[in-house]
């Protein structure tokens, strides 16, 4: 564990000097990407340096109410997030609640099992653990939850006359509506599926090439990896799946209608 | 047979409308006049306001995929989820036997739905609907795309339909079509039903 580089500041700046050339490469061909370029990187500076800090305190505080907070903050940005990702969503409180509440029960369930069996922190809660778990799984359940629930309201949207077509017939909506949530399920775990595929072969993943840069052991590294991988799979299949069902009921009603009027957006 | 008391939603203002078992009753009316929300609000697609009943049997008592099987509703607009044509009939045997009388071939039933023009979904749309044997039939310009000769054919089924009982209520463009088809009249303006007018 010794065997680590420190970074400097220096360091860091001269990585993101790479970015510093890409923009030039956009300004002189007119490519008009160095606008977003800039902004992106200054806030993710921002963003992160700020991150480090907050979770600096918050590691030597270990206090139960903080890190509640930490976790109910971070949950509430990524339904904002995950809903900006959704071209249609639903009116009113359900826009926001539905993906929200889902990553909340789905990531929040599978970081208290990770405390609970693999990592034995003291204090179980301790920030050290349970704000970097949940800050991995929730952000892979947010991609996931965000992509299927986008695939299931535009697939009910645009497939409104072979759903109705169907419903009319005098198929049930669970029936109507199975081509979408398949289809939906598919969307919002391909990620994650791809992401397990591909582990190794085609990508080191970030975590692991983290944890080797700053000294550790690979077996260790990828013991670390595999763990992260099966809690982030079992996140997102979670979150995807309280997702889209509870949006497939917020799509109808008792009488086993579509309702499009719930939706907005596009 | 199908009773209908005080049906009304926002663009569809209070229809009262009794259809008896065996009548056709035709609706006229420009685009955009409410003509497909009242045929949605009696298919209980889209909520609404009022009472509506079968043989003395409230809707609401039945489970919405009975009344819809019962009350069916066929859109201007077909739909297909599915690859080929008898993917989407429940009993492909019944619907054989009207195949030729439609215009088609046997094998009609194997074709790919992307295969299909708009007149023979049109007809195909049809028929899925009524090899359920509904009581009530609900068309919403069952013939738009058809020719005279094609037209005649529906029609003809229609007829028989209604021989065996089946009520329906269809909204025409034509009224020559009305006239052939339904003893009872109506016209749809701005989302109010009135009896046509003799003429």
């Amino acid at each position: 564990m010794n065997s680590y580089i420190e970074l400097s500041y220096m360091d860091i700046a001269l990585a993101g000097m790479l970015l510093g050339i890409n923009a030039m490469l956009s300004v002189y061909y007119k490519l008009g990407t160095e606008k977003r370029l800039v902004i992106a990187a200054v806030r993710m500076v921002v963003q992160l340096t700020l991150v480090g800090l907050i979770l600096k305190a918050l590691f030597a505080a270990v206090s139960p109410w903080l890190t509640l907070l930490a976790a109910i903050v971070m949950v509430g940005f990524a339904g904002r997030e995950a809903m900006a990702r959704q071209e249609r969503h639903f009116k009113g409180f359900w826009g926001y609640g539905l993906g929200t509440g889902s990553m909340f029960a789905a990531a929040g369930t599978v970081t208290f099992f990770a405390l609970a069996t693999q990592f034995h922190a003291d204090p179980w809660y301790d920030p050290r653990y349970a704000i970097p778990i949940l800050g991995m799984i929730l952000g892979n359940t947010m991609t996931g939850v965000s992509l299927a629930l986008d695939r299931l309201l535009a697939d009910a949207d645009d497939g409104r006359a072979r759903i109705e077509a169907r419903l009319a017939l005098g198929h049930t909506f669970r029936e109507a509506l199975q081509m979408p949530l398949r289809n939906a399920m598919r969307a919002g775990l391909i990620p994650t599926v791809n992401g397990m595929a591909a582990a190794g072969l085609v990508s080191l993943p970030g975590m692991m090439t983290g944890q080797i840069l700053a000294g550790v052991e690979p077996v260790q590294a990828v013991k670390y990896q595999l763990l992260v991988m099966f809690l982030i799979a079992g996140g997102t299949a979670l979150g995807v799946f309280a997702a889209v069902m509870l949006a497939l009921k917020r799509l109808t009603d008792p009488r086993q209608r579509l309702r499009l009027d719930r939706l907005q957006g596009k | 047979m199908l009773h209908i008391h005080g049906l009304s939603r926002p663009g569809l203002q209070r229809v009262d409308l009794d259809v008896d078992a065996g009548t056709c009753i035709a609706i006229r009316g420009s685009s955009g006049a409410g003509k497909s929300l009242l045929l949605r609000a009696i298919a209980d697609l889209d909520p609404a306001d009022g009472e509506v009943s079968l043989k003395g049997m409230s809707r609401t008592l039945m489970s919405a995929p009975t009344w819809r099987k019962r009350v069916i509703y066929v859109a201007a607009e077909s739909g297909w989820w599915d690859v080929t044509v008898g993917d989407h009939f429940s009993n492909p045997d019944i619907a054989a036997g009207y195949l030729v009388r439609l215009g088609f071939t046997d094998d009609a039933m194997s074709w790919p739905v992307s295969r299909l023009s708009t007149g023979e979904r049109q007809r195909l749309a049809l028929l899925r609907a009524i090899v359920l044997t509904p009581e009530v039939m609900l068309l919403d310009e069952p013939t738009s795309a058809l020719d005279p000769e094609a037209t005649a054919k529906v029609e003809s089924i229609l007829h028989e339909k209604r021989a065996a009982g089946t009520a329906i209520i269809m909204v025409t463009h034509d009224k020559a079509q009305a006239a052939r088809m339904a003893e009872h009249r109506f016209v749809m303006t701005a989302g109010a039903l009135s009896a046509e007018a003799a003429s």
